[in-house]
């Protein structure tokens, strides 16, 4: 047969790997990752080993740093979590943004105009509360209207983030303006900040919590079974019984509330303030970290460890070794590229011309 | 003196991943002026063989030979430009284009003007007795039409090879007659003809040879004149089998469901069921026939409650007091349940259970995501208290049914996406059957099934059918309703056209029934 009529390249299916097989192919993606940006920085002139020394010792090298990264991590983690049960139901919720934005208001609201009447521990609880409510309000908008007419989410999701963005500008330029002209919302009472524990705000002690309930709910509960059922199929949801509108309006007020209490955690905890940017894209990069840990609590955490890691090392690089942000930008790129791309040779194998026999051989 | 085969295949193997062999060095020759029928149960790698010939899939071993010489078939235009054509299950036309316009789609080159295209189809369709208008728009056409122009578009192409993939699934008795007339005149002007299928009357009803797969692996060939269905099943299966299916009598039969004058829209607005009545009886199988489309999904999904009514009405009587089945769920009016208006979940709790086997069998009623487990207790996972999933119960019963419906699996919490249909589709009418249902409404149950696995739902229907159920049951084979039901209701553009007698009912009869000979698809289609 006329071999050489045969495509260079072919697409195929994989069987499901061994898992051994897969960890593989992961480790050596980050390696690309690694080989990658090595090139990049010899091309800028830097010693590579030198570079990737400086990013891992400014993101692990001191407590301090340590904790920064930390800091990090506990808002992506948070959202990341918060985003789990609606890609699940694949319902794309990319509107984590503006519900971090809209917890972050309620709470905002309470440690500017209740701190001084009501004692710490309440009042951190009433602000957790309200930033759950407010964020949890904002989500179940989209959601009825998913429900109700059929709208699209994602876009939905997506244009009520800047809406809770421009709100708060309107606050900080307005009603809530600490010093006239200052554009700027005045620092919390301290009794409105999150207290620390080894250093870092206890927001991270709240998300390990919720990491947890996360995993139970999603594996044992009624609740998580028909939100994984809806996210298989709607059709056989339906057929099964299920009020559909009503769960997407219930998970989404879910998501949306940890979403909100992830804006209390950043506002009290990290800021102490509340400003435009609390959110400061995290709310994107958490569904990063959700489909990279494949909607598994636990593997989050060490996705949102690395995303962090990543991130506090690039920014170091800038102040230590002077390189320009977007080359930082660019090699958190090359990472983020890498590992997402490593999935599709997970599922599918190349096969090159005249080699399909070796494929036989197995 | 070797005559010179139309198409020979030599070795070919085809493999999808790793571990399944689809095709295993397999050997066929084509020959014109023939009408070679390529016989096997479902995934026995027919439409796989065939698609390598119309250039879907490249063979990873072996060589193919069309007019004695090797050739290399990469696409569909390789195929057509070796005189290959294959008119798929699934029609490939663009509904808003007439049969012309379709038929000239994608041909590049002069000569195919609106004109020419519709003189040169009309002349094909006068050679061969087609009867179909060019310039009519494919949505104004019946199913049967639609698959006219396919066939036209590949002899338009200059196809001398055709490959028809299953060409009888969606057709009347009627319209298959009318297909195989027209397939004999294409064998006396010379054509190679191959009808891929897995029904056995057909077979000897049309082809002058059958080529028989088992598992992806060539059996043999033989010519149909000297075999008989009984021996084309041995070849088929590997071992032999009995092809009667029972009618056995039920000790008790009694109303349970009584439809008066429904009326159902679809999502769009448009009605599809019309001034629906009939009764269903326990200790009863109730064939419902009718050209897909016709209503069937909607009658079942209007009595399971996921379909709204928008007038009449829908009795439920509880079953006989002595059956099995009686007391087994919540008590109901002895007079006479309404079920409209109830709640999927509160019919389900009368009794009434419905196991629909969608096209892609996983759509609806399974979760093809999720394991046996999980699929277990799609409908029962809010009959424990609190708020978390007890899993005990339904893993018992997926254990239970692996044993009982010889399911293969790798595992119960295997995603049932991964087995194969005839197992998927044990999984889903044993989880319903496991419910003790009143009323066992089941559409396409065999769909895709070995005759082994068709033959134990059967058993299964039968079972309930002696236990007094009363089973509803949508069904594509008309052969089978016949021999399987006890009364027949046929369905025809969301009307019922009639109810006949299982044991007196004739295919013809049916056939005539499903398009209601004056006039009532047409009204249907003017509504």
């Amino acid at each position: 047969m006329s071999e050489h009529h045969t495509p260079l390249i072919r697409l195929a299916k994989r069987d499901a790997m061994a898992r051994g097989q897969v960890w593989a192919i992961r480790a050596s993606s980050f390696l690309a990752a690694i080989l990658i940006s090595a090139v990049i920085f010899l091309v800028m002139g830097h010693n590579p080993l030198g570079a990737f020394g400086t990013m891992i010792t400014g993101a692990l090298g001191k407590n301090t740093a340590i904790r920064q990264t930390v800091r990090i991590a506990i808002p992506l983690l948070g959202t990341a979590l918060a985003i789990a049960p609606c890609f699940k139901m694949r319902f794309w919720n990319i509107g984590a943004e503006g519900q971090i934005t809209a917890g972050a208001v309620g709470a905002s609201y309470f440690a500017l105009f209740w701190a001084d009447r009501l004692p710490q521990v309440p009042l951190l609880l009433v602000m957790a509360a309200a930033g759950a409510v407010c964020g949890g309000l904002w989500a179940l908008i989209p959601a009825f209207f998913k429900a109700r007419w059929g709208t699209n989410e994602t876009l939905f999701t997506l244009m009520m983030n800047y809406i809770m963005i421009g709100v708060v500008k309107w606050l900080q330029g307005g009603p809530w303006e600490g010093r006239p002209g200052s554009q700027i919302i005045p620092q919390f009472d301290s009794a409105a900040v999150l207290p620390k524990v080894l250093g870092v705000h206890c927001g991270w002690i709240i998300v390990l919590i919720l990491m947890v309930v996360m995993f139970l709910y999603m594996k044992f509960t009624k609740q998580g079974y028909e939100i994984a059922v809806i996210g298989g199929s709607e059709n056989t949801a339906r057929y099964a019984g299920m009020n559909v509108g009503w769960i997407i309006m219930r998970t989404m007020f879910l998501s949306g509330a940890i979403a909100g209490l992830v804006g209390f955690i950043v506002s009290s905890g990290a800021d102490n303030t509340l400003h435009a940017g609390v959110a400061a894209g995290v709310g994107f990069t958490a569904i990063t970290v959700a489909w990279l840990a494949q909607l598994n609590p636990f593997a989050m955490v060490a996705i949102s460890m690395l995303l962090a890691v990543l991130e506090k090392g690039a920014s170091t690089l800038e102040t230590q070794l002077y390189v320009p942000a977007s080359i930082s930008d660019i090699i958190t790129g090359i990472f983020l590229f890498c590992m997402l791309g490593c999935e599709f040779f997970i599922n599918y194998r190349l096969i090159l011309r005249g080699g399909h026999r070796e494929g036989a051989v197995q | 003196m070797e005559t010179v085969h139309a198409i020979e295949l030599r070795h070919i193997t085809k493999r999808f991943g790793t571990k399944v062999v689809a095709n295993d060095n397999i050997d066929l020759t084509i020959d014109r002026g023939e009408i070679l029928s390529l016989l096997g149960e479902n995934g026995s790698g027919k439409t796989t063989l065939m698609n390598m010939l119309s250039g879907i899939y490249l063979p990873d071993e072996g060589e193919i030979l069309a007019e004695g010489k090797p050739v290399s078939i990469r696409s569909p235009g390789d195929a057509y430009a070796h005189g290959i054509g294959m008119i798929h299950q699934h029609y490939k036309l663009v509904e808003v284009f007439t049969a012309a316009e379709n038929i000239a789609l994608g041909l590049k080159g002069k000569g195919h003007d609106r004109r020419t295209v519709a003189a040169q189809v009309q002349a094909i369709s006068d050679k061969y007795g087609f009867g179909i208008d060019p310039n009519k728009k494919v949505y104004d056409m019946s199913v049967s039409e639609k698959q006219t122009v396919e066939i036209v578009k590949v002899l338009y192409r200059g196809a001398e090879v055709l490959i028809l993939d299953e060409p009888t699934a969606v057709l009347t008795p009627q319209e298959t007659e009318r297909l195989f007339g027209i397939l004999r005149t294409m064998k006396a002007d010379g054509k190679a003809i191959v009808i891929i299928t897995h029904k056995l009357h057909e077979v000897m009803a049309i082809s002058d040879k059958v080529a028989v797969l088992r598992k992806g692996k060539y059996v043999g060939t033989v010519n149909t004149a000297d075999t008989n269905p009984q021996k084309l099943t041995e070849m088929m299966v590997g071992h032999a089998i009995t092809l009667n299916i029972d009618r056995p009598q039920a000790k008790y039969r009694d109303l349970r469901l009584e439809v008066k004058g429904l009326n159902c829209r679809s999502g769009e607005g448009l009605p599809v069921l019309k001034d629906v009545s009939f009764q269903a009886f326990g200790g009863e199988i109730l064939g419902i026939a009718g050209i897909s489309g016709s209503g069937q999904k909607e009658l079942l999904e209007a009595v399971a409650g996921l379909q709204k009514a928008e007038s009449g009405h829908i009795f439920y009587y509880p079953p006989h007091p002595k059956s099995d089945i009686a007391g087994r769920h919540v008590p109901v009016d002895k007079a006479g349940e309404e079920l409209v208006g109830k709640t999927p979940g509160q019919i389900r709790k009368v009794g009434v259970s419905l196991a629909f086997v969608p096209e892609d069998r996983l759509g609806m009623g399974l979760v093809g995501s999720m394991g046996m487990v999980d699929n277990m207790m799609l409908k029962t996972y809010k009959d424990a208290p609190g708020p978390f999933v007890d899993r005990k119960p339904p893993r018992e019963l997926a254990q239970r049914l692996v044993q009982e419906l010889e399911i293969v699996t790798p595992g119960i919490s295997v995603p049932v996406r991964r087995m194969s249909g005839g197992n998927v589709q044990k999984v889903l009418v044993g989880r319903e059957i496991a419910s003790t249902p009143t009323v066992l409404m089941t559409a396409y149950p065999v769909r895709g099934l070995d005759i082994n696995s068709s033959y134990t739902i059967y058993r299964l229907l039968n079972e309930q059918k002696l236990k007094g159920v009363a089973v509803l049951l949508v069904g594509e084979d008309l052969d089978v309703l016949l021999e399987l039901c006890d009364r027949i209701l046929v369905l025809c553009g969301g009307r019922v056209s009639g109810v006949v007698d299982g044991p007196a009912a004739t295919k013809e009869q049916l056939g005539l029934m499903m398009t209601r000979v004056g006039g009532g698809e047409e009204e249907s289609r003017h509504e």
